[in-house]
């Protein structure tokens, strides 16, 4: 017994010390008390549907989220819009479809099978609107940044003058957050940039916090359910644990060796 | 392989076994006599079974709904994640599983190392383990090109470009490798078949590996021979079977944390981006598991001769037997051993965590001297330590360790005189 808890010991010194090896060269992210960490983490909804809203109305002109359907929009775990919000969503988009019958691409208005739409037709369009820079996928943004969900939440928060002696390029933006400091993306928020159906006063930093709680949702979509399966499964792996010591220890006292 | 003759009582189980003699092999396994001493250190091998087994099954789930095409893979992945059933659920176990399976490898690999398994009469089991952990290396590799994401990209494109250091025809073996002149869908369907192959290989290889350990039997942490069956043995089943079912039910705690609530964390997030050959990440980094021989590799400077060293360090534990020139097995009884045991464990962790950094100024001495220190190691302190170190008196048995120098073994005769 006194052993396995010395190997523990020693797996979580080793994780430890990977991890912050990782972490060595970071700089300090804004932090927020986010709904979606700890055992128990769930999505704050309210904010997942304001997060959806600041997507379409700011991001979505550069941005692609070409993972995600309109239908994961009604989705358990999701912003869980109603069927037919999510439909009439999807329906205020023309999807190009085809070729139909005449051999010919025409438009229709979106379904719920349908991927969101992409703002660009590709990614060299992208570019060529956008000074030589892509625009990102959202859908796994935060997973795809090393600070994660801080990063995105502090990215949108850190564009600042830049300092002293650092001369910026045309179409080149300063961010104490970026890599390097220096983006391509000019600052995307203001104060009271968009007006919140539920009446949320859109602060730069409400906004920050609500669309980085929504593209964890793109980028996780089955974190509620995997949180919830996995308090279960831990508790029923710890009961097992604790029944299979104690038949151990019946079955080695027949022998009298300390097990 | 039996010490004593089996015969099934049932008339139908007597003539299948005498025609095919499973039923033997059946009761080898549950009788097999296995040292009662063994510690907790000893139910990694049972872990590992369960690693390979749930990789496999993860693997071929997976394998179902994967696109190996540099223009589908990272999206099938994403369709795996988002649109199949608890699909997620299967990916992350794959993915937390390779860690899973190189930790307990680790913790296995070690034991072997404290506890000196490796020496005669193991020698044959000691060398399959190096192989099978070659070919794990070689799957976790090319299990990580798969998603294709940047890290996959970029480190298939760092390691395949390794064997570009071999004289003469190194670039001709690159281009080979590749399918073409670069990393590209010719390397990723290759790397899928491969690392669909590879797990069988491993699973052929520890049927070997458990028919040699079967020939002699168990070491133990004494580390003398024993007469089996006998006072210090029990059979496999039910003492070994619900001691390991009881260390993997921990193990498996630990792993379920790492899938349910941080899946991610010992991945890299550049992985989530899609492979781009035209971006380098700022750094590529391998996956913690092969970080201590990628400290090797870039501390030596010159190409060539930092591919030798890795390769070398791996290498060098297949010739362990040999160079390990002691006649007592256990560390327990070897007091100088067991410090240089530790120092060796150190200095493979500071190996892991200079791997992680740039290879640059202090962290890039640090690895050199790490590097030296581990070849010197192998190469140096074991065989001289053999002929130098004054070794402890070793019990006769497990049951009776009257010579007995270690806590374990005093505890167990204080136990013992308090029955009588």
């Amino acid at each position: 017994m006194k052993n396995y808890f010395r190997i523990l010991t020693l797996i979580l010194f080793f994780f430890g010390l990977s991890y912050n090896a990782q972490a060595a060269e970071k700089v300090e992210y804004l932090k927020t008390d986010w709904s979606f960490k700890g055992l128990f983490g769930k999505f704050d909804r309210g904010s997942l549907q304001r997060g959806y809203q600041v997507y379409t109305e700011v991001c979505s002109s550069c941005h692609s989220l070409k993972y995600v359907s309109y239908r994961n929009l009604a989705e358990k775990g999701g912003p869980e819009f109603s069927e037919e919000q999510a439909k009439a969503i999807a329906a205020s988009f023309e999807v190009t479809d085809g070729p139909n019958s005449d051999g010919e691409m025409f438009t229709r208005p979106g379904k719920l099978s349908d991927k969101f739409v992409m703002p660009y037709e590709n990614v060299k369009a992208a570019q060529a609107a956008n000074g030589g820079a892509y625009p990102p996928d959202m859908s796994v943004l935060v997973k795809a940044r090393g600070g994660g969900a801080n990063y995105i939440y502090s990215l949108l928060q850190g564009y600042e003058d830049p300092p002293l002696g650092i001369t910026l390029d045309e179409g080149v933006h300063y961010n104490k957050y970026m890599y390097g400091n220096k983006i391509k993306m000019a600052n995307p928020l203001s104060d009271g940039l968009v007006e919140y159906a539920d009446g949320t006063i859109a602060s730069v930093e409400q906004m920050s916090k609500d669309i980085t709680t929504f593209l964890m949702w793109t980028a996780e979509p089955h974190l509620e359910a995997r949180h919830q399966m996995g308090f279960k499964a831990i508790v029923y792996l710890i009961i097992l644990t604790i029944l299979v010591y104690f038949s151990m220890k019946r079955i080695w006292s027949r022998i009298e060796t300390e097990v | 392989m039996s010490d004593h003759e089996y015969t099934p009582k049932s008339k139908v189980g007597k003539w299948f076994n005498d025609r095919l003699p499973l039923l033997t092999l059946a009761n080898h396994l549950t009788d097999y006599p296995t040292p009662k001493n063994l510690n907790y250190w000893w139910t990694f091998g049972g872990i590992l079974t369960f690693c390979l087994i749930t990789q496999i099954v993860t693997g071929l789930t997976l394998a179902m709904h994967y696109i190996a095409h540099a223009d589908m893979a990272f999206e099938s992945v994403e369709h795996i994640m988002r649109d199949v059933n608890y699909g997620w659920l299967i990916r992350y176990i794959h993915a937390n599983g390779a860690s899973m399976f190189f930790l307990a490898v680790y913790i296995h690999i070690f034991r072997s190392l404290f506890y000196g398994s490796y020496k005669a009469p193991r020698e044959i089991i000691w060398i399959i383990g190096i192989i099978i952990y070659l070919l794990m290396m070689a799957a976790a590799f090319m299990g990580y090109v798969l998603p294709w994401g940047q890290m996959s990209f970029w480190g298939a494109t760092v390691i395949t470009n390794l064997f570009s250091a071999i004289p003469l025809v190194g670039e001709g073996i690159v281009t080979w490798l590749w399918g073409g002149y670069s990393v590209d869908n010719p390397t990723l369907t290759r790397f899928f078949t491969l690392h669909y192959l590879i797990p069988f290989l491993i699973l052929g290889l520890v049927v070997l590996h458990i028919w040699a350990l079967h020939v002699p039997g168990n070491n133990n942490p004494v580390g003398i021979d024993i007469k089996k069956p006998s006072k210090d043995t029990v059979p496999f089943h039910p003492y070994i079977v619900i001691k390991d079912g009881f260390a993997l039910l921990m193990f498996m705690i630990v792993f379920a944390f790492f899938v349910f609530y941080t899946p991610n964390i010992l991945g890299h997030a550049d992985n989530y981006i899609e492979a781009d050959p035209l971006v380098t990440p700022a750094h590529i980094v391998p996956e913690w598991y092969l970080l201590p021989f990628y400290a090797i590799l870039r501390s030596v400077p010159d190409k060539l001769l930092g591919v030798v060293a890795m390769l070398s360090a791996i290498l060098i534990l297949a010739a362990l037997p040999w160079l390990d020139t002691s006649k007592i097995r256990s560390a327990v009884f070897r007091p100088l051993y067991k410090q240089f045991y530790w120092i060796l464990v150190a200095d493979v962790l500071i190996l892991g965590y200079v791997g992680a950094m740039p290879a640059e100024g202090l962290y890039l001495l640090i690895a050199r001297i790490a590097t030296a220190y581990y070849f010197l190691h192998f190469l140096v302190i074991l065989p001289v330590l053999g002929y130098k170190e004054k070794t402890l008196p070793i019990p006769l048995s497990i049951t009776e360790p009257v010579l007995g120098g270690s806590p374990d073994l005093v505890a167990a005769k204080n136990k013992e005189s308090l029955n009588n």
